[in-house]
């Protein structure tokens, strides 16, 4: 592996976590490399899984879209073979399913979807999550508002009171 | 009463900053993207704040001695043999609102009506008005771009007369950037020596250079630190400008002048912000490096940018601005600034805000977001292509 790899890696993917509209040249100019270079980077970022997408930070609260959003917490019966990742491959596969994450402490998997209304998100889990065998229990908690998200502020932005001098 | 009559004449010949000119009309526009400011978008790391509040909370309220706290005379002291290699005593160094006040501070301690104080422009705009109303004679020196905005020995030596008393050395450069390295400072000071010309160094950016090499102080060379007064502060490397505090250590007797002035019209710093300080000066040296580490990434973006659109940047090795050349677009600076805004909405300050001979360049600061700058640099794309200059 060339040297100082990871931390050109580790710096491109911190400013892309920031700012994925960066273009190659951009960012060759930001690191003080050849654009090949960081290209090279990036494909090799997405090769290996390190870049699972580009998305965008949608406020739909601010754009005023009927959206629900809930946080659903479940205890499920792990396997003796294959521990909590057969059920939680389950559950990940559903397309509601936003994240899965699977957590110490007081149940199990952390699952977060979005539906278009609480009784959506209610039928969901009546229908289709409890039901299944190793789904021990779920308890559902609507968000009320987001304040922050994935490291944006969900507000009206500040304006710059700084002076110019 | 008419105040046109009696308000002192040195403080109403005194001209506002130029900066300010396109600020307030664009502070009054809508959607209007700011590229102005001169201070951190950062905030002061935590740990700071901390200190601040913890001082307050301990009821650390009342004025400290007039130099300024021993703990952080001190703490300077080892920061500037850690990081700048200079030897001070805490005896030799004051605590200032600001690196304004030991600017202010420095020039009325040695200036006399008459005296001519050296100033290498463009540069900041607060050196000229103090000399002026201490009776002082600026002697404005036009630095040239082809040798990277620094002062030469030649253009030195050419202003010096029998009434200089002062040279004002403020590198890393705002506005342009440049950075006098230790080769070009050995030349100043060779021209130094012997003479009794003292230099202001106003070393306020000194932890935001992007070269290989780290800041020089001119009063490390030697012979030079009993005619250098190094001016310093927290406002750019720790992001705290709003907490008002910057130093100054030099010679004994003229930092002993400098604080007789100061009991007279400030008394102190303020408390909060020496005690917040102490931790920025013992425990932050990773902050100002993540946040220095920030800003040469902008500084390079924005380079690559502007050269792209024709707008000529040389390479700037400090502080964070850029000054790129508008001079290919036929118009002077304060046209190209008044255009931008008024067209695009993009507000930059004109070089001559920074003295005559920033004539044909623009001031842009990376005080900014990735996102901000971006912005910023497609709207100035956008000005240069209808304007027929940008062919893409």
């Amino acid at each position: 592996m060339q040297e100082g790899w990871k931390e050109k890696m580790e710096l491109i993917l911190k400013i892309l976590e920031q700012n994925a509209r960066l273009s190659v040249e951009d960012l060759a100019a930001m690191l003080d490399k050849e654009p090949a270079e960081v290209a090279a980077l990036l494909d090799e970022a997405a090769r290996k899984g390190y870049i699972r997408g580009y998305r965008t930070l949608v406020d739909w609260e601010a754009f005023g879209a009927d959206r629900v959003r809930a946080i659903i917490e479940l205890q499920v019966k792990p396997k003796k073979s294959r521990g909590f990742d057969e059920i939680a491959d389950i559950i990940a596969d559903f397309d509601e399913v936003e994240s899965l994450n699977l957590i110490s402490g007081g149940y199990d998997l952390q699952l977060v979807m979005t539906g278009r209304s609480f009784q959506e998100i209610a039928l969901f889990v009546a229908k289709r999550l409890s039901p299944l065998d190793d789904v021990l229990s779920t308890a559902t908690h609507f968000v009320l508002h987001t304040y922050k998200k994935d490291g944006a502020r969900y507000v009206t932005e500040e304006p710059d009171e700084r002076e110019c001098n | 009463m008419d105040y046109s009559r009696l308000l002192s004449r040195r403080a109403v010949e005194m001209r506002p900053s130029g900066i300010r000119k396109f600020f307030d009309i664009a502070a009054e526009m809508d959607d209007c993207i700011s590229l102005g400011v001169g201070e951190p978008d950062f905030k002061t790391p935590w740990a700071i704040r901390e200190a601040g509040i913890t001082s307050l909370e301990r009821g650390r309220t009342r004025y400290t001695s007039n130099i300024g706290l021993k703990e952080l005379r001190s703490e300077v002291c080892r920061y500037l043999q850690r990081r700048m290699d200079l030897s001070y005593q805490p005896d030799q160094v004051m605590i200032t609102v600001g690196g304004s006040e030991a600017i202010d501070l420095c020039i009325r301690a040695l200036v006399d009506p008459g005296d001519e104080v050296i100033l290498p422009e463009p540069c900041y705009v607060s050196y000229q008005p103090i000399t002026t109303l201490t009776g002082g004679v600026p002697v404005p020196v036009p630095l040239k771009a082809e040798n990277g905005f620094r002062l030469t020995a030649a253009e030195l030596k050419a202003a010096i007369t029998p009434k200089t008393k002062l040279l004002v050395l403020p590198f890393p450069c705002n506005p342009t950037g440049a950075v006098m390295r230790r080769e070009h400072l050995e030349e100043i000071a060779a021209v130094l020596r012997g003479t009794d010309i003292t230099v202001l160094s106003d070393e306020i950016y000194a932890e935001l250079t992007y070269g290989y090499d780290r800041h020089v102080s001119i009063a490390g060379l030697d012979g030079m630190a009993e005619r250098t007064v190094v001016i310093n502060g927290f406002s750019k490397a720790y992001a705290m400008t709003g907490w008002r505090l910057g130093f100054a250590c030099g010679p004994k007797a003229l930092i002993d002048t400098m604080v007789k002035i100061h009991q007279s019209c400030i008394m102190c710093a303020p408390t909060t912000s020496q005690y917040a300080a102490v931790t920025a000066l013992r425990d932050c040296d990773e902050q100002i490096e993540e946040m220095r580490t920030q800003y040469d990434m902008r500084r390079r973006y924005l380079v690559k940018c502007l050269n792209e659109m024709g707008l000529t940047c040389f390479e700037p090795e400090g502080a964070f601005y850029v000054f790129p050349c508008i001079r290919s677009t036929g118009m002077t600076s304060d046209e190209f600034a008044q255009n931008l805004l008024y067209e695009k909405r993009v507000a930059v300050v004109p070089g001559t805000a920074f003295g005559d001979c920033g004539e044909g360049f623009v001031r842009i600061s990376y005080a900014y977001s990735v996102e901000h700058l971006q912005e910023a640099m497609k709207r100035i794309r956008a000005f240069l292509k209808e304007q027929g200059l940008l062919h893409e």
